[in-house]
């Protein structure tokens, strides 16, 4: 009864965090797939996306009310303006180099340099304190048996299947998404079709960043404490979720969220490793892929010219 | 026609650097009779961060490859020492020791990942920084969260380390040795295949250099001066914590080796001065120096993305 209960609970945690992973996964295997750029301040961009939304939930919070209507807005607007500050980034800092071909050590570091601007002007502006999120949401819910599923996380999970369901259709059925696949395959080609490339770069960055942004509001609103450290190391497990999919692959990196979701929260509760070592379990699974099927479950392999 | 220009240009520039050099070299070692503290303090740090980037330099620079974890075999040293000392075993016999650990270190980080394609390397060393690092501070051997407290300063002949310009000095001793050493390296055999494969892996490896024991190569000698400097900061501060060996601080010693200039051992020397100068002249700023530094290293990527001093390429 006891197992079958932790095993029950587990998975819903593993769920709601893989949900999370997946959704910031799916930006860094976006932008790699169609500039091959590491994009290291990506989980930095999910932490200015809780900020966001805490700010906005504070300002709306008297209008709205700091319950699902509140949070929907929230979410709304962290989207719009993360998303525009990913397509920000991406012209002041990255589009340069794109520009003189670059190596992509040099973008690489371009991208720890942003990460850096990013977490710092947080922290600057937070003092670096913790900031509490307070909703109204409470932990009502459904009984499966002897576990609990809060309404907050059927929403959450609901949410990002919607977001991804979205995305899916956006990049298989628009000509935009169809012009971002085409940019993947052969830039140069796509110029001489006529397609501008900088400003479909500049909208992956949109979509990518948005979705960071979307995990980083929900993240905020589920644990309920927000810092501006939060992006470092979600970016890491995001980067693993995604190699674990195949990067470059958008199913992929949904699959590779949740699967690492579920790892991490089994790896909590398996003796020797539990919380302390959770994080140097996943940086293991990530070696332990690297070394063994550096393509992913659903990547496909490539020759690497730097 | 441009290479024949060059030679008696090359010349006069060796006479007036070595000139220059030996100026540099007096007033550093007299500084310390006119300075205070603080100043000795700065310039100490200065030296420390100068060796993490001249060992930097050899990954980074050298072989051209991505280290961003670098703060794990400094913190391999650090730990290697204190917990020795604390133990009662002398301080430079620890040294040797921690050299070893340092080499396993590379030889562990590099061995399973060089194979990698680069950017895969990049994210794996910063995995990796980060398991030392939560190691740390997860190990009772380590001190746990709070690290190690009380490590002894060492004493030479006889003598005992304990002034700061004591330590002023030991510290310019070891960036000289150091860029000695990194110099010699550069224009060693294994530099110059280092160089080759930055440059061309396929064509490297048809000329009969093994990519990935050489590149491995850069990874163990890397790690070699990060242990070193952290066993002497570990005796410097007389306490280790697992916090010092972050993300930050890997990323620290990333900025120095590319503000100076890549593959230049002045470069890295100049690069870590910068760095840690910047941040005492500018001091007002205070929280947001590294906010500064962030937005510095995007200009100088997008602006001179060989850095302040880069290397002459032919």
């Amino acid at each position: 009864m006891s197992l079958y209960y932790v095993i029950l609970q587990q998975l819903i945690n593993g769920l709601i965090l893989g949900s999370f992973y997946s959704l910031v996964a799916l930006g860094y295997s976006m932008v790699y797939g169609i500039i091959k750029l590491l994009n290291f301040a990506h989980g930095d961009l999910y932490m200015v996306g809780a900020f966001v939304g805490f700010g906005t939930l504070g300002l709306l919070g008297g209008i709205l009310g700091v319950g699902w209507l509140g949070i929907a807005a929230a979410l709304l607007i962290s989207m719009l303006a993360v998303g525009l500050l990913g397509m920000l980034v991406h012209r002041a800092a990255y589009q340069p180099l794109l520009n003189r071909r670059a190596p992509r050590m040099s973008l690489m570091i371009t991208a720890v340099g942003v990460s850096f601007t990013l977490f710092n002007t947080v922290m600057v502006m937070t003092n670096g304190e913790y900031e509490t999120v307070n909703t109204s949401l409470g932990y009502s819910g459904i009984s499966l048996g002897p576990v609990n599923v809060t309404y907050t996380q059927i929403v959450m999970v609901v949410a990002t299947a919607l977001l991804m369901l979205a995305l899916h259709w956006f990049i298989k059925r628009t000509m935009y998404g169809k012009a971002m696949r085409a940019i993947a395959l052969d830039p140069d080609a796509c110029r001489l079709m006529g397609i501008n490339v900088t400003k479909t770069i500049g909208l992956t960055f949109f979509v990518g960043s948005s979705l960071a942004a979307a995990a980083g509001v929900m993240a905020g609103v589920y644990y309920g404490s927000i810092q501006f450290f939060m992006g470092f190391i979600i970016g890491l497990k995001a980067f693993t979720a995604a190699v674990i999919g195949g990067i470059g692959s958008i199913p992929g990196a949904m699959l590779g969220g949740l699967i690492l979701g579920l790892l991490e929260t089994a790896g909590t509760q398996l003796p020797f490793i539990g919380s302390a070592w959770k994080d140097v379990f996943t940086f293991g699974i990530l070696i332990l892929l690297l070394v063994f099927k550096p393509t992913g479950i659903l990547g496909k392999s490539e020759i690497e010219r730097m | 026609m441009r290479s024949h220009l060059r030679i008696p240009e090359r010349f006069s520039g060796t006479k007036g650097r070595i000139v220059s050099l030996a100026v540099i070299i007096i007033l550093i070692i007299l500084l310390p009779l006119v300075a205070n503290n603080y100043v000795k303090e700065v310039i100490t740090n200065a030296f420390f961060y100068m060796i993490l980037a001249l060992g930097l330099n050899i990954v980074i620079g050298y072989a051209g490859l991505v280290d961003l974890g670098y703060a794990a075999f400094f913190a391999v040293g650090a730990y290697t020492t204190g917990i020795l000392t604390k133990a009662g075993l002398n301080f430079w016999l620890t040294i040797p020791i921690a050299v070893i650990f340092s080499l396993i270190a590379g030889v562990v980080i590099g061995g399973p990942t060089l194979r990698l394609r680069s950017d895969y390397l990049a994210i794996v060393t910063l995995g990796f920084g980060e398991i030392t690092r939560i190691t740390a501070r997860n190990l009772k051997i380590t001190g746990g969260a709070s690290g190690l407290v009380g490590i002894r300063k060492p004493s030479l002949f006889g003598y005992p380390l304990t002034h700061s310009s004591d330590f002023y000095y030991l510290f310019f001793i070891l960036v000289v040795l150091a860029a000695i050493v990194a110099f010699r390296l550069h224009n060693s055999r294994l530099g110059r295949a280092w160089q080759y494969i930055r440059e061309d892996e396929d064509a490297a490896a048809a000329m009969g250099i093994d990519p990935v024991r050489t590149k491995l190569y850069a990874y163990m000698l890397g790690a070699v001066f990060g242990g070193v400097a952290g066993s002497f900061f570990a005796v410097k501060m007389t306490a280790v914590s697992p916090e010092t060996f972050a993300f930050t601080q890997s990323a620290m010693i990333l900025m120095a080796v590319i503000l100076g200039g890549m593959g230049k051992l002045a470069g890295a020397i100049l690069g870590a001065m910068v760095l840690v100068l910047f941040p005492e002249v500018f001091r007002t700023i205070g929280q947001s120096r590294q906010l500064v530094f962030g937005i510095v290293l995007i200009i100088i990527m997008i602006f001179r993305p060989q850095g302040l001093w880069p290397e002459r390429r032919n």
